[in-house]
């Protein structure tokens, strides 16, 4: 599977990140060698092992239903740039 | 040409936990902006989501009741895209091995039992709510609902009508609060619904283009928007036209819907397994504790009224679509086993009135089932009459609420003679007392010399003229069937 440039600045845009025409070329190049490796691992044959979802080999760990937080809310908000009757503000957003 | 429409459902309820499902944030709804929201649901940097056993549980659950298979190990993925509501920038959400997978709701639409398929049901976050209004010119965010547990129930395109939907929708609804997962309450979002609508033309196999309608929080609405959208589809087909699939929103007031606006690539969510969370591991023994929790569900409720009651089943259908009814019934019936179908007709005729009028719920009726059956006793033992009974049952019911306790929190037991004190005390029991009926009989035979000629004359209307004269110098308390008898007797000697 090859990679455009097309598509590198879809995933660019999706992801929020701004590459420049040159960026694009780089990150083309380095997602390329990504795609070359995986392309190097997909020839072994796993049909039989079942796909790993994570890292490490062990299980989540559950917390019990039980509120143990506070309202900091005036805390948090210190650190916002706007903030009305309790509200974060943000610019206008419409669907 | 004849079109048949294609509807799949796919609905969000709110877990009904304390907690939220990766923060120790408090889920009570109506808190001040914010108040609610802690730094994991801020997405302030470094924290880390922690799965709540409660929510998973109440998943279990619902596998459990709709015989799916429950998911181990089960995997929380990261659903990518970009709102003020949602600071992480994805959504917690599960892709692939979603807690449930399969399972089947069966739906009863007149007399048809229909099975509706379910693809799966997953675990999410909500997001946070955005306020559009009165900010000049800004959005306001309010983060009290992110990271609330919500089971997203998915179904296959297995309705054909708006009615099939709302009566799977009402189902599901029924069934999430009979097992204790959700509380069902439509006007706080604990309970919304995305519909997705196609037709095609009758006959065919291929689905036609969906378009999803979004965030349904009534089943009304459910309905009129299903409708509205399938009429749009059919009449743009018609015309030689093509569907365009998109989300569409469905707008109460105009009665139509429309398209959101969105971007070519919103649908791109880019799925994949959050690192952040470790694969969830559920136990046999954990599904096997969860199992025997679980309540006798509506289907074997209805199939055993059904089966013991001899019930019908539009009866068993209304008296098992909801818990609460069908909790108040067992209850009655359990003091009146020898009339199911009396205690049937006024568990769904003359209470729910009463209850409806208040705004009550069955769970907070004034009236107990012990107090209910000993009324209906009264009325299949002939002390009253069907009709006196109603009467007793006003004051009975504004006795009732006069203590204002419903029958769920009470102990007390002193009332459970309440029906037998107002018959006594009021004299309301019936006269069934042969020698005081003919005397009264006697009287007005004598009194309507007319009527009593027009019957010997053969007019039938006569006699019940006649009677009517009876019950009402008995002031309706006469056992008619008596009254009929004795003056059938009196008449034809």
């Amino acid at each position: 599977m090859s990679l455009s440039l097309d598509d590198v600045t879809r995933i660019a845009n999706l992801a929020r990140i701004e590459l420049s025409e040159d960026e694009v070329h780089t990150a083309l190049a380095q997602l390329s060698n990504i795609f070359g490796l995986i392309q190097q691992m997909q020839a072994v044959d796993t049909s039989a092992i079942n796909p790993m979802s994570h890292a490490q080999d062990v299980a989540q760990r559950l917390r019990d239903d039980a509120v143990t937080e506070t309202d900091q809310h005036a805390l948090f908000q210190a650190i916002a740039p706007q903030v009305e009757a309790g509200l974060y503000l943000v610019p206008k957003v419409i669907e | 040409m004849q079109w048949e429409i294609v509807i799949g459902l796919e609905v969000h309820t709110q877990l009904s936990t304390q907690s939220k499902i990766f923060s120790g944030a408090s889920t009570a709804f109506g808190a001040a902006p914010n108040a609610e929201a802690c730094a994991v649901d801020l997405a302030l940097p470094g924290v880390l989501p922690v799965l709540n056993r409660g929510a998973v549980d109440r998943a279990i659950r619902f596998g459990l009741a709709v015989g799916a298979k429950v998911n181990s190990p089960s995997i929380f993925a990261r659903k990518n895209y970009f709102y003020p509501d949602l600071p992480k920038g994805y959504q917690i959400s599960q892709y692939e091995l979603p807690v449930v997978e399969g399972g089947t709701v069966t739906i009863h639409v007149g007399e048809m039992e229909k099975t509706i398929r379910l693809v799966r049901a997953h675990l999410e976050e909500d997001a946070g709510k955005s306020l559009h209004e009165d900010f000049h010119g800004m959005t306001g965010i309010d983060l009290n609902r992110a990271g609330t547990p919500l089971l997203e129930i998915v179904s296959e395109p297995d309705m054909r009508s708006s009615q099939e939907a709302v009566t799977y929708a009402k189902m599901v609804h029924s069934l999430v609060r009979w097992i204790g997962i959700c509380d069902g309450n439509m006007q706080e979002g604990s309970f919304r619904c995305d519909a997705n609508v196609s037709v095609r033309p009758h006959g065919s196999e291929r689905l036609g283009t969906r378009c999803e309608i979004k965030n349904l929080n009534s089943f009304r609405f459910l309905e009129k928007a299903i409708d509205y959208e399938a009429r749009r589809q059919i009449e743009i087909l018609e015309d030689g036209g093509t569907i365009q699939q998109q989300t569409r929103l469905y707008d109460p007031d105009k009665d139509e819907t429309r398209a959101m606006r969105s971007k070519e690539d919103a649908q791109d969510y880019r799925y994949f397994p959050d690192p952040d969370l470790l694969p969830l591991e559920i136990a046999e023994s954990w599904i096997a504790k969860a199992k025997s929790g679980l309540p006798e569900l509506p289907e074997q409720m209805r199939v055993r009224l059904e089966r013991e009651y001899g019930l019908s089943s539009y009866d068993t259908s209304a008296l098992t679509a909801d818990r609460e009814i069908a909790e108040y019934y067992d209850a009655t019936v359990a003091k009146l086993p020898s009339d199911p179908k009396l205690c049937a007709n006024w568990i769904m005729g003359e209470l729910p009135a009463y209850l409806n009028d208040e705004a009550k719920s069955f769970d907070s009726c004034p009236l107990s089932p012990v107090q209910l059956a000993q009324l209906l006793m009264r009325i299949k033992d002939g002390t009253i009459s069907g009709k006196i009974a109603k009467e007793v049952f006003k004051q009975m019911w504004s006795k009732a609420a006069q203590t204002a306790t419903a029958w769920k929190n009470r102990d007390s037991k002193l009332d459970d003679n309440l029906a037998d004190q107002i018959i006594e005390s009021q004299g309301l029991k019936q006269i069934s007392d042969s020698g005081e009926l003919e005397s009264l009989i006697d009287g007005v035979i004598a009194a309507n010399v007319k009527s009593v000629e027009e019957f010997k004359a053969g007019k039938e209307k006569a006699f019940n003229a006649l009677v009517g004269q009876v019950m009402k110098a008995a002031r309706g308390k006469a056992n008619p069937a008596q009254v009929n008898e004795i003056m059938r007797r009196k008449l034809e000697a």
